[in-house]
């Protein structure tokens, strides 16, 4: 599903430095990567999401190489395979939940919205507990309910690869097993791929692999 | 397209404050321009409009303005006085028709016009309701006067004392309004038409009472000499004209020394205008105050409109420094907010937004707040037009 080789990425002002020589996740794969701060987590996955191009190496999720797209393409490819679940939520305030999660497809031209994504998006807010809470703005929700909200939004284009970027780091106990159960399931339910960014070694066991990020060489200041 | 509206609808009506604050600013900025124009026009139109149809203004040396602006517009700055002599001169020279002009009372808030009846043809007024006044005591008033006291003929109207406080004065006289006239969109709209002579019994110098020689209580005879009788202050006068009292009013003094504001001189033709002019020219020379002055009402006004012009000019200069710098303030506010919304942005980056998609919420965004000011402003030139008249009066016709 993903195959990284040789990849080498620096930060434009040169700070940070990140080498990867070789990284597979398989398709359907449940995958949590660990590393101490700053050794490019998350630098990974915006590569891996075509946020950053690579200055060399490949990144090839599927059959398309995303290192070799342009940014357009490399943004159409982030729209319809990829879903983004942020540590901090990432929902827009002046927005109801109903209308974050179907924002992408209203500020994108790749996806279209109609009402059977409206339903889509019914169904899996039903399906995440917050169907009643379609018309509150993103500001009235606790973390957890934000948490399910960006989920939704995530998963309503029925995406290939789901990566999560520390998606439990702001939740209390309960809700980070409710939010993994919930991101388990419909990563299952989607048949999809999950690579999750995590700290917290307690969730560890539920995922099929771990990939320590300390053994990749990464330095800041360099 | 539909889509960045929703997005950046959802985003200022949320902002709802920041939206309005920037909306007020933005109508703000066109609305005082704009109706300033609108005003001006609109004083243009109503100045010069009448002054061009008063071809000349006869009354007392000083203000020309007051003159003006009290004889034509019913301004409330009284001119001083002349006397009926005047009207006999204008009209014992056989060049032009002599109009009396006695503007200084009022009745509940309207000017009180003492004029005749050769006034209503000179400007062409029409009777909507009733008649012309044909007697002492009766009024004819203006359409706007008759909507806002709610007035119609056969009903009454109190003239107001000139102060309030003075005890010793003459009483309000109650007049009897015998028609209203049709719109006119000018001040005749707004005034209370009485014959001049009226105006003489709301000042109190012809009066009516009972007669005092068949008046037998001694407190209301002060003397009784020479067949010459004299009342005390305790003798009532009448308030109100009616039928059985119209006979004992009267004058005291000669009529010709008879107080008015103005005499509007109508010329039979240009030639005798200039003559009426040069006279009035020479006999100002001799520096006697009585002599009084003529003046040509178009020349004033235009004066007067030159200068609200040049000040208007000035306005614009303030309104255009002060509009550019708003502006600058707004572009600033705008900045510093995308500067504040930068997460916002890199979200709906990670999302899949584009630049350019960026570029259209944001540009959807000052659609609205400007579609909006644009709507407040057309509302508020709307209710400018609606009133310019009644705004012009209170600005530049007081």
């Amino acid at each position: 599903m993903i195959e990284i080789e040789g990849l080498s990425f620096r930060y434009p002002g040169g700070g940070f430095v990140l080498d990867i020589p070789g990284f597979r996740v398989e398709s359907g794969e449940k995958l949590a990567v660990i590393g101490p701060s700053g050794s490019g987590k998350t630098t990974l996955l915006n590569l891996i999401a075509g946020m950053n191009p690579p200055d060399r190496g490949t990144v090839q999720v599927g059959d398309t190489q995303v290192s070799a797209l342009d940014d357009t393409r490399r943004r159409d490819f982030r729209i319809r395979h990829l879903g983004m679940v942020f540590q901090d939520f990432e929902l827009l305030d002046y927005l109801n939940v109903l209308d974050n999660i179907l924002h992408p497809y209203r500020i994108t031209r790749a996806l279209r919205l109609d009402a059977g994504v409206r339903r889509r998006a019914m169904a899996l807010a039903e399906r995440m507990g917050i169907e009643d809470k379609l018309k509150r703005h993103a500001d009235d929700l606790s973390q957890g309910e934000k948490q399910r909200v960006a989920i939704c939004r995530a998963l309503l284009p029925g995406p290939r690869l789901l990566l999560a970027d520390e998606a439990t780091g702001n939740l209390d106990p309960d809700n980070k097993t409710l939010i993994l159960d919930l991101l388990f399931d419909s990563v299952d339910a989607h048949g999809a791929t999950l690579l999750a960014v995590t700290h917290d070694h307690e969730l560890l066991p539920r995922f099929d692999r771990v990939v320590d990020f300390a053994g990749f060489r990464s330095q800041a200041g360099a | 397209m539909i889509d960045s509206l929703y997005i950046a609808w959802r985003y200022v009506s949320f902002n709802w404050a920041r939206t309005l604050t920037l909306g007020a600013c933005v109508t703000l900025i066109a609305v005082l321009p704009l109706s300033l124009e609108l005003l001006l026009e609109e004083s243009e139109r109503q100045l010069l409009e009448r002054a061009r149809t008063t071809p000349l203004v006869v009354g007392a040396k000083g203000s020309e303005l007051d003159l003006v602006m009290n004889s034509l517009y019913f301004g409330d700055t009284v001119p001083e006085l002349i006397s009926m002599a005047h009207l006999e001169q204008v009209k014992a020279t056989g060049l032009a028709l002599p109009i009396p002009m006695y503007v200084r009372f009022k009745a509940r808030g309207a000017p009180i016009v003492g004029t005749s009846l050769d006034y209503f043809d000179l400007r062409g007024l029409q009777i909507a309701q009733g008649r012309r006044f044909a007697l002492l005591g009766e009024c004819l008033i203006g359409a706007a006067v008759a909507t806002e006291l709610g007035l119609r003929p056969g009903d009454d109207l109190l003239s107001s004392p000139e102060t309030l406080f003075d005890l010793a004065g003459v009483y309000p006289l109650k007049m009897r309004v015998v028609g209203v006239l049709a719109p006119t969109n000018s001040a005749d709209d707004l005034a209370v038409f009485v014959d001049v002579k009226t105006t003489w019994v709301v000042q109190g110098l012809v009066h009516g009472h009972q007669d005092l020689s068949q008046v037998t209580d001694p407190t209301l005879i002060m003397d009784r000499s020479d067949g010459k009788v004299t009342a005390t202050a305790k003798l009532a006068q009448y308030t109100q004209i009616r039928p059985e009292n119209i006979d004992s009013f009267h004058f005291h003094g000669d009529p010709a020394d008879y107080p008015i504001t103005a005499v509007i001189a109508l010329p039979r033709d240009q030639r005798a205008g200039a003559i009426l002019r040069g006279r009035y020219v020479a006999a100002g020379n001799d520096a006697d105050k009585r002599s009084g002055q003529i003046t040509v009402p178009s020349d004033v006004v235009g004066e007067l409109l030159a200068n609200i012009f040049r000040i208007k000019s000035v306005l614009d200069a303030v309104i255009l420094v002060v509009g550019v710098a708003t502006i600058l303030a707004l572009v600033l506010v705008f900045a510093l907010s995308l500067s504040l919304r930068q997460r916002e942005i890199q979200t709906m980056f990670k999302l899949g937004c584009s630049r350019m998609m960026t570029a259209r919420l944001l540009g959807a965004e000052i659609f609205i707040i400007l579609a909006a000011s644009v709507v407040l402003t057309l509302l508020l030139l709307g209710i400018v037009a609606q009133f310019d008249e009644a705004l012009v009066r209170a600005l530049f016709i007081r």
